[in-house]
């Protein structure tokens, strides 16, 4: 997310002086506005991402105490702890402190006040969601996992599987006591093989290690997504991530080989093949990819990897219609097909936003109510820029795209990327953002952003004073995977926007039978909402499924389904 | 005056964000299948040649220079996309390199075939980094010249430049015709537009070769061995305080 680093500098200097903000606080105010108190956002569904987490795990500018956000148990006041869990012992934290024997492993806060130790593990990096947990356990093998929770299931002890904890629905926090089980200490690569481009690695290995590995073997990480620098690609596995590369090398059921995970019963389902094909029995491992933790935790993952392009291309239009995007995905795919590697859409409210906001100037000198990104990566250059030229001169001279720039350098393609990675971070700018991932037909997909915008505005919620709660409301997303981002940034938290909201784009998905949920998961924040993707007997057939390999239901309570 | 006949000689190197790579035989480093693109110094003299046209100085011709491989014309139809008008492209075979001498004293045969009475340069070339050519050049045609310019103004025949140097700025006044090379803080180069890129497939593209300007281009210097900075070396963790302050003193910090 390195769309503007200077917007990001400016934002670490503000909130890393609380001091100086609050002593001149009546005269000053903050470019970037402080984000209303995430406290009250927590009674919608839609997500509210301030800033992607940094390399080193951490929020960008965070510092104030994470005690400031309000609990899950407090924002859901509907959830109770299910009274059939025990409660935390000494004893029981002495038999894993015996189990795992190093002293880190174990962050123990039923014996002695570990408050701060265990916050990060307690709440999420958007600061929606707090936990209340008092033990975190960092396992170093699956056989350790595998004792663990045989133990957590024979003492009826819920826990929270987690990785990197860059989730965006909240499912990587416990709710009340659960037993943290965080993977960061299972990062070994174990195998790769350069023939077949198979990677074999522990859960917790981070998505950028893991990339930057292949990257000297020549090969690529079939994910990619803001939070690499943080996320493990044991996390991505289960919450079957989606991100930036799905439109060429698909989605992780496809490309996850096999999965080494353990059962709450501590069984060790060992399915680490490296075949690609293995039409034996049914394939159990797809369970687990999207499952969130709720019927055993990955320990390892085998995967294949695609050969790194050497060549790569960037585009960047400027559109007037809708209409003429779809035009322009489907030349695209006839033009380019093999080495099309990404087409995101943007509207263009969010690039006058992102203008607005960040002051940079725009690749485009007009305005145009649509823009795309393209990006080719192949393996021959000549024969890459050959294919786009060919695609260039065919959509100027047919029209489908009235304006357009191509990177000419390295430095372009980032620069014209940061028009659609840098969305996220400045919707951010005004206070806060209503943020919903939806996965629609193509044809329909952004009637959505127009349908919402007018109902909004109706309800005289949207303008450009302080009066006006909303900013705008904006779309942009992975046009290839027909998955829209419907964003609507706002200056605070109120209760008419979220009325008008919700369940109004919830039912119009449902009338299109779209998904609600298209990449993020549904943790805490979507559970409720399943029903208007999934009818009540997949939503049965699921439970029976959980209830058959977490009977005692203390795999990641609370969430899912 | 009829108008101003800007010269913008560029060059193709290796793009500024891949990290370069020595070769397995320690003589350069490694330009096989890399990315390469416009040295970003000369992205900026075209676009300072473009803006003085745009601003309404009387500009008659930008011709966009470059000696390199084959592949150099790439960049010479970026530059026409940005607006230079025609472009000569003196074709060198894929290894062969030319010294900023060498190079002054085409460029020097070229201000003279062209009648330039404007010549803008890069400071230098991200590659060898050696910020000759444009001294060179002057110095050959016996201009006046004003290196890394952070703004030009023309009026009339008489130019101001002005430069960043240590503790401010320098303003340099001088009559044409001269030699200017640019600094970063000159302008933000603009993107070739797509309209552009197709009209400048269009525009005039002259193939010479160097023998067209018989000029003694024999190179001087002799590359020994290019070795790669020696890696940074770990650190190591300490235990405790103690443990920090009798590393600090083995290692005669203290």
């Amino acid at each position: 997310m390195a769309a503007s680093p200077k917007f990001a500098l400016s934002l670490r200097r503000l909130s890393c002086s609380p001091g100086v903000v609050a002593r001149y606080a009546p005269r000053y105010t903050p470019a970037a506005q402080v984000r209303w108190n995430t406290s009250n956002s927590a009674t919608t569904s839609a997500t509210t991402e301030p800033r992607q987490p940094d390399a080193e795990g951490g929020v960008k500018g965070k510092t104030a105490a994470a005690k400031a956000i309000k609990f899950t148990s407090d924002s859901y006041p509907e959830l109770q702890r299910d009274s059939k869990f025990s409660q935390l012992t000494q004893d029981h934290v002495k038999y894993f402190q015996e189990l795992l024997g190093s002293e880190s492993a174990v962050i123990d806060g039923v014996s002695k006040d570990a408050s701060e130790d265990i916050e990060p593990f307690n709440a999420d990096w958007m600061r929606k969601y707090r936990g209340h947990s008092q033990l975190v356990l960092k396992p170093k093998s699956t056989e350790e996992v595998s004792k663990i929770l045989k133990y957590c299931n024979d003492n009826l002890l819920a826990v929270v599987p987690q990785g990197g904890n860059t989730g965006l629905v909240g499912g990587s926090v416990p709710v009340f006591d659960e037993v943290v089980i965080n993977m960061q200490r299972m990062n070994n690569i174990r195998s790769f093989d350069e023939v077949s481009g198979i990677l074999v690695a522990d859960a917790g290995v981070i998505l950028e290690v893991a990339d930057n590995f292949l990257a000297e073997k020549n090969h690529i990480f079939p994910l990619d997504l803001g939070a690499k620098g943080s996320c493990h690609i044991g996390g991505n596995v289960a919450t079957n991530a989606g991100g930036l590369r799905l439109l060429r090398y698909g989605s992780l059921h496809g490309n996850v080989l096999g999965i080494e995970a353990v059962l709450p019963d501590g069984t060790i389902m060992d399915d680490l093949c490296t075949l690609r094909k293995n039409n034996t029995g049914y394939d159990l491992k797809q369970l687990f990819i999207g499952g969130e933790g709720t019927i055993g935790i990955i320990t390892a993952v085998s995967i294949l990897t695609p050969q790194r392009s050497q060549a790569m291309n960037v585009a960047y239009f400027g559109l007037e219609s809708y209409e003429k995007c779809q035009e322009a995905f489907r030349a695209a795919k006839g033009h380019l097909s093999e080495v099309l590697s990404a087409f995101e859409l943007m509207d263009g409210r969010t690039q006058k936003l992102l203008h607005k906001a960040t002051g940079k100037k725009l690749p485009l000198e007009d305005e145009h109510p649509f823009y795309c990104l393209i990006e080719t990566s192949g393996s021959n250059t000549d024969h890459d820029s050959e294919k786009l030229q060919n695609f260039l001169e065919h959509v100027m001279e047919t029209e489908i795209v009235s304006d357009g720039v191509l990177a000419q350098d390295q430095t372009q393609i980032k620069e014209l990327w940061a028009c659609r990675e840098g969305i996220p971070e400045i919707l951010g700018h005004w206070g806060g953002v209503y943020k919903y991932d939806l996965s629609l037909p193509i044809a329909d997909m952004y009637a959505l952003v127009n349908d919402v915008r007018d109902r909004l505005t109706e309800a005289g919620l949207v303008g450009d004073d302080e009066s006006h709660p909303v900013v705008d409301v904006v779309g942009y997303g992975h046009m290839g995977d027909a998955n829209l981002h419907l964003n609507i940034p706002t200056r605070r938290f109120d209760k008419e926007v979220e009325k008008q909201l919700e369940p109004f784009v919830y039912e119009w998905v449902q009338g299109k039978s779209g998904s609600i949920s298209a990449e993020h998961g549904l943790g805490i924040a979507k559970k409720a909402f399943i029903g208007y993707s999934r009818s009540e007997t997949m939503v049965k057939l699921m439970k029976q499924i959980k209830n058959l390999y977490d009977p005692n239901g203390i795999m990641n309570p609370y969430k899912y389904i | 005056m009829s108008g101003l006949r800007i010269l913008v000689p560029i060059k193709r190197v290796v793009d500024y964000a891949v990290k370069p790579r020595v070769n397995r035989a320690q003589t350069a480093v490694e330009t096989a299948s890399v990315k390469h693109s416009m040295n970003p110094f000369d992205e900026l003299s075209i676009e300072e040649a473009v803006r003085l046209r745009e601003r309404k100085v009387p500009v008659s011709e930008i011709v966009a220079f470059s000696a390199g491989p084959p592949k150099a014309q790439d960049i010479l139809r970026t530059a026409m996309a940005m607006g230079a008008d025609r472009g000569i492209h003196v074709q060198l075979a894929e290894k062969e390199e030319l010294e900023p001498l060498g190079v002054a004293k085409l460029l020097q045969k070229v201000v003279e075939k062209e009648k330039s009475d404007l010549v803008i340069l890069g400071k230098q070339s991200i590659d060898d980094d050696a910020g000759q050519t444009g001294q060179m050049l002057a110095g050959l045609l016996g201009w006046s010249q004003a290196t890394q310019a952070s703004q030009v103004k023309i009026e009339g025949d008489s130019v101001t430049v002005t430069r960043e140097v240590d503790g401010g700025v320098e303003t340099l006044k001088a009559k044409l015709p001269m030699v200017i090379t640019t600094d970063l803080r000159l302008n933000e180069p603009r993107y070739a537009s797509l309209p552009n890129i197709m009209k400048a497939k269009k525009k005039p593209l002259e193939k010479k070769t160097l023998k067209d300007f018989e000029v003694d281009i024999t190179n001087r210097l002799k590359t020994l061995k290019v070795t790669e900075p020696p890696a940074r070396k770990g650190g190591v963790k300490v235990e405790d305080v103690d443990g920090m302050i009798a590393k600090l003193k083995e290692l005669g910090a203290l």
